[in-house]
């Protein structure tokens, strides 16, 4: 498909300590049992988009997850890891890796995407389009569809930096405006020259860019070797690809063109433009064509790149793991609503429950649940809408609602967890209650204490 | 069983109330209240100007009789004597189920006014179509009175749904086929909510800015470039009220809308209904007049075209749009081409060429003319050998042999152009002089026709007739008329809404400066989002720069106009509580403090001291003595406290490093004479002295100078304290 992918798997994030450690980084964050990297290299292959490269922040995480993946994708995939310092940013992590870079067009996603989306269906909107950069858009999640219905309202209240403000023309194909981060508490400014040549701009506040890109090979080095200030593909390189669409800049497409001459050895230059003309003849022509056209209709005297937008279906599922909100409403829906993720696993009933479980007597496990293999759990324990993980202790008299278990983990008899995530190799002692609390890796929580909406974890040696 | 068959009958009442419902009314206003149609409006009013051959109301009431509308009530102010005549004597005056009413005032100004005035005769009793005598449509007003009435039923809100329809403006002029400036509404796509109306976007700007508020309202928002406003508007009984309500709304749109759309505490919402094959337009200028007449000969506003119209007037329509009256007198050599319109009772010369033009009733035009896309009302003489190219001739004009009008010429009544004369383009000719009170002025724009015709047409009543032979020789020899001069400023603009098809260089030029202004635009865009692409911190930092640099601005500005204001109060010796009064007025304009104010002030008058001539330093403090005793009040007036008196010590001190170095000796005079004319009391001066203490050394120079006084000052204060 001459497509290569670029999987911004990031390492470390300081909004989900204490759930990632030097141990766990993001990208093997067990979501649903599952590392957090599964969820988009899946997709991936099922799209058979094979060529990636997985960026990872630090080394040690880069040995990790490269580790993992040889284990769990021997077949299939072609992965290249790469490690790169942090916080340079995912324009800065591009660019590290720029050199790498040969395909035509570059498929950038973010690793924490956990999504039904076809990425190969954002590759097609982009190839058939010819554009320079096609961005998925979906809709914004209602984080807790169903039982935190109203903490979703307050959600949407407090942070609305979530939110993008999108432009798109009438036919929903091109992505005319976007302004994300601060730009979204602004009035909009929407630039006229746009408006000017497409006649009419729908303008949405309920998309969200979901960080997968497909860009033009040429026009991304080109942006980040000559924007070195750019940082951050969402807030920088994207926007200015969309503002300057009409405008293309002198550089960009002249330098481009000079390079892929200089690639193609001179061969064929009239062909590739010919190539372009039959293409662009074929199709109706967009207005970037129109207004290029002008004022004779011959001549292309101005330069213009495409933007395009491919608008996931409202029901398809797309949701970023970037807050601990996010984590437990990701854990959740893919246990309940959208375990079509988990493709493998397949379940009749409402929970999954991994091979051999040991329930004691009187233990009820209720629907979206998921119990990890080798697990054993107690007489008259209560689990609801929880995830546990691999070889988890549990003793009797337990009850786990709304909470996430990760691996080898021992709950003493008595506990009661509502609300909470535990990380691996936690040890609850007996009658821990937890509510709303964060226990990170390895934490001991001593007999008999009470925790209410606090965040647990070992100190740093 | 009682209470139900209450229930029956109050239902059944309610029924028959919707069954005798009220009588679809509308309102036309006849007068544009615009000065767009100048010279022409002066001696007639816009509505009976002739469209095809007929009088533009005709067109509208003939639309508003077939949509269903059954009282009309035409709200006359300019040449209100004639809308009525003409009125009455039409075959309106005696329709059956069709009634006009005529409404008259001398003194409305606007429609805002006309509105007022309605409201107050208390004749509307339902929801009802506003439009202007000016309108063109073939719309059927069912749905739109549907949908307006549903939502109403909803939302009592819901006050007003204008017509809208598809039209993008031209990539180059940004103007509409109609002549009008871009437009840009946002409308929501579901509801159809109008949510912004922008028919006034600064050129400069590269973009369009929507407030956040409605952005986080409305999930979905359609921006529109591509739709013109029909000005044809079904209103509910409460937009009276609002007018009169709000007493300083004046145009319908600038204010009305506007006003509705920015004030969220009422909540009242304007909703848009879109037509698609139906045609509406709205002649707002000559432009407009010039495409909207082409449409109707081309019958997109069938069945409101001519021959139906006229009826029994005969006429017929021939190939490729030519229409032509009965009784044409038309030589064989005589060339008419397409979409052309040959009224009654004309006379075409031989070998005479015309094509897309209109010509009147009983014209006699010549041999070997050239008509191209002109419109010739009635009784026009063309003598032979003229041409004419995009123009408008009005009634009674009289062009003698060889006379040429190049595109975009206006000839007002009765106009004669002399032999061989070449009218320059775009000129506007008139028997009346042009009104010298000129109404450039937005704010004027209202005080249209009105208060100045009463006067012009009684001097052509009474004395014009000597007037013109000794004056108007503008015209070539035998020719009769003043040629308008453009105003100032406006005479890049007129080729925009000019008859006449813009020139290509014109467009050329309008090209290459839009892409100069786009470089620029995009500059700035940069220049805008650079900070939105750097990290958030960086940004803010940016945008308090900014925003720093406009206040500065701000300032520099306020600073000039109030020194202005202080030297016009000094040469015209103007009242001290006038200055203050106009130095409080831009105040509040530029919205300062009074701190800014005595800066600024101060500022003037020691500027002026300096400018003043003198030769030694004692001249100067001479001056500024004077200057100082004769302002003292003026100055006075802005020192409320002491922070402000510090001010202007600061003031002082900023002047004598920079603008006025000459002062820099005589700082600590200036300092004690203030003192003196207690303009600053000691506490101001003790303050200052103590804030300085601690500034760097170049900065104490000021101080050091005044020591003595200061000290003095100080000591002064202590022997107070020890009494």
């Amino acid at each position: 498909m001459d497509f290569q992918v670029v999987v911004l798997a990031g390492g470390n994030s300081k909004k989900l300590t204490p759930l990632i450690s030097k141990d766990v980084p993001k990208p093997l964050l067990p979501v649903a049992n599952r590392p957090l990297l599964y969820y988009v290299l899946h997709q991936l292959r099922e799209s058979n988009l094979k060529d990636l490269i997985v960026v990872v922040e630090g080394e040690d995480a880069a040995l990790h997850v490269g580790s993992w993946i040889s284990k769990t994708f021997v077949d299939g995939l072609h992965v290249k890891i790469a490690a790169v310092p942090e916080d340079i940013g995912t324009a800065g992590a591009l660019r590290a890796i720029s050199h790498h870079l040969t395909a035509k067009d570059i498929l950038v996603v973010s690793g924490d995407l956990v999504s039904d989306v076809p990425p190969g269906a954002v590759a097609a909107t982009h190839r058939r389009h010819d554009a320079a950069v096609t961005a998925m858009l979906c809709s914004v999640p209602v984080s807790g569809s169903l039982e935190s219905g109203s903490s979703g309202g307050k959600d949407k209240t407090k942070k609305p930096g979530r939110y993008n403000i999108i432009g798109l023309d009438p036919c929903k194909q091109f992505l005319l405006h976007i302004a994300t981060g601060s730009e979204i508490e602004k009035d909009s400014r929407l630039q006229k020259r746009i408006l000017h040549a497409v006649g009419q701009m729908e303008i949405r506040s309920d998309l969200m860019d979901a960080h997968m890109y497909a860009f033009k090979r040429s026009v991304l080095q080109e942006v980040l070797d000559h924007k070195d200030t750019f940082q951050s593909l969402k807030q920088d390189v994207v926007p200015y690809l969309v503002r300057s669409q009409l405008k293309s800049e002198a550089l960009l497409n002249g330098i481009s063109q000079a390079e892929e001459n200089g690639n193609e050895k001179l061969s064929s230059p009239n062909n590739q433009v010919l190539d372009s003309k039959i293409l662009a003849n074929a199709s109706t022509p967009s207005f970037h064509e129109l207004y290029s056209m002008e004022p004779d209709g011959s001549a292309q005297t101005r330069k213009t790149h495409k933007c395009c937008a491919y608008i996931a279906s409202s029901s398809s599922y797309c949701v970023r793991l970037n807050s601990i909100q996010a984590f437990m409403d990701i854990n959740r829906d893919v246990t309940g609503d959208a375990d079509h993720l988990l493709s493998d696993t397949s379940s009749d009933r409402d929970n999954i429950i991994g091979p051999s479980p040991k329930l004691g007597s009187k233990t009820t496990v209720g629907p979206h649940c998921m119990l990890g293999e080798g697990s054993e759990i107690g007489d008259k324990c209560q689990v609801k809408r929880s995830v546990i993980g691999r070889h988890c202790r549990i003793g009797s008299h337990v009850k786990i609602v709304n909470s996430v278990v990760m691996n080898h983990v021992t709950i003493g008899d008595g506990c009661i967890i509502q609300g909470s995530v535990v990380c691996s190799n936690v040890q609850l002692q007996e009658r821990v209650v937890l509510k709303d609390c964060l226990v990170g890796a390895g934490f001991v929580v001593t007999m008999g204490n009470e925790y209410k909406g606090e965040s647990l974890a070992r100190k740093e040696k | 069983m009682g209470a139900q068959k209450k229930g029956a009958t109050a239902r059944v009442s309610e029924d028959q109330e919707e069954l005798a419902r009220n009588p679809l009314q509308a309102i036309l206003l006849a007068d544009s209240f615009a000065t767009t149609f100048r010279p022409i409006t002066l001696e007639r009013p816009k509505v009976l100007l002739p469209l095809v051959n007929i009088p533009m109301i005709d067109y509208t009431l003939a639309w508003l009789e077939s949509a269903g509308v059954e009282e009309v009530f035409v709200f006359c102010c300019a040449h209100s004597k004639q809308v009525i005549d003409y009125l009455e004597s039409s075959q309106w005056s005696s329709q059956p189920n069709f009634s006009v009413t005529t409404i008259e005032s001398h003194n409305s100004i606007s429609a805002g006014d006309a509105l007022r005035l309605i409201y107050e005769r208390n004749v509307i009793h339902g929801d009802f179509v506003l439009i202007s005598g000016d309108t063109m449509s073939n719309m059927s007003l069912t749905q739109v009175l549907q949908e307006h009435k549903e939502r109403r039923k909803k939302d009592a809100n819901a006050i007003m749904t204008m017509v809208i329809k598809k039209s993008k403006p031209s990539p180059i002029t940004q103007q509409s086929r109609l002549g009008t400036d871009e437009l840009f509404m946002a409308i929501n796509p579901v509801t159809k909510q109008l949510l912004c109306y922008e028919d006034k976007a600064e050129r400069s700007k590269g973009f369009i800015s929507l407030d956040k508020t409605l952005i986080a309202d409305n999930p979905s928002i359609i921006l529109h470039n591509d739709k013109q406003d029909c000005y044809i508007d079904v209103c509910s009984q409460e937009v009276l009220s609002l007018f009169t309500d709000n007493f300083d709304y004046q145009h319908l749109r600038r204010h009305f809308v506007k006003g509705l759309l920015v004030d969220d505490i009422m909540g009242y919402k304007i909703f848009t209904h879109e037509i698609h094959s139906s045609y509406a337009a709205r002649i707002d200028n000559f432009r407009s007049y010039d495409t909207i007449s082409k449409d109707i000969i081309q019958r997109w506003t069938y069945p409101f075209v001519p021959d139906i119209l006229c009826g029994s007037s005969a006429i017929k329509v021939e190939r490729q749009g030519a229409y032509r009256a009965s009784d044409v007198t038309l030589s064989r050599s005589a060339h008419i081409g397409s979409f052309t319109f040959i009224g009654q009772g004309t006379k075409i010369g031989n070998d005479t060429k015309i094509s897309h033009s209109v010509v009147g009733e009983g014209c006699t035009i010549g041999s070997n003319v050239t008509i191209e896309g002109s419109y010739i009302w009635n009784n026009v003489t063309i003598e032979d050998g003229c041409q004419l190219r995009h123009a408008i001739v009005c009634d009674g004009v009289i062009m003698r042999s060889g006379a040429v009008l190049q595109p975009g010429v206006i000839l007002s009544f009765k106009v004669v152009v002399g032999q061989q004369f070449v009218v320059p383009a775009y000129s506007k000719v008139s028997l009346l002089q042009q009104p010298t009170q000129q109404d450039s002025d937005e704010e004027l724009e209202y005080a249209d026709n009105t208060s100045g015709t009463g006067e012009l047409r009684y001097k052509l009543n009474g004395d014009i007739a000597t007037d013109l032979s000794e004056t108007a020789y503008e015209l070539g020899t035998g020719g009769v008329g003043y040629i308008w001069s453009v105003f100032e400023g406006a005479q890049d603009e007129e080729w925009k809404h000019s008859v006449a098809p813009i020139p290509t260089d014109k467009l050329v030029k309008l090209m290459l400066d839009k892409d100069e202004d786009e470089e620029q635009l995009t500059q700035d865009g940069n220049v805008l989002s650079a900070s939105g692409e750097l990290k958030a911190d960086s940004d803010d930092n940016g945008s308090e720069d900014d925003d720093n640099a406009d206040s500065r601005d701000d300032y520099g500005f306020f600073e000039k106009e109030v020194e202005a204001t202080f030297l016009r109060a000094v040469h015209e010796n103007v009242k001290v509580d006038h200055a203050v009064l106009e130095v409080n007025a831009l105040r509040l304009s530029y919205n300062m403090a009074s701190v800014d104010c005595a800066g600024a002030i101060f500022y003037s008058m020691m500027k002026l001291a300096v400018e003043s001539p003198h030769h030694s330093a004692s001249e100067l403090h001479r001056n500024a003595a004077d200057i100082i005793t004769k302002w003292q009040k003026l100055l006075k007036s802005f020192l409320h406290d002491i922070d402000e008196e510090i001010e202007v010590i600061l003031k002082f001190e900023e002047m004598c490093l920079e603008s006025a170095k000459e002062f820099a000796a005589l700082f600590p005079q200036v300092l004690h004479l203030l003192y003196d004319k207690e303009i600053l009391q000691e506490d101001a001066i003790l303050r200052w002295a103590d804030e300085k203490e601690g500034a760097d050394e170049s900065d104490k120079v000021f101080l050091k100078s005044s020591e003595k006084f200061v000290q003095w000052l100080k000591e002064a204060e202590e022997e107070d304290e020890d009494d």
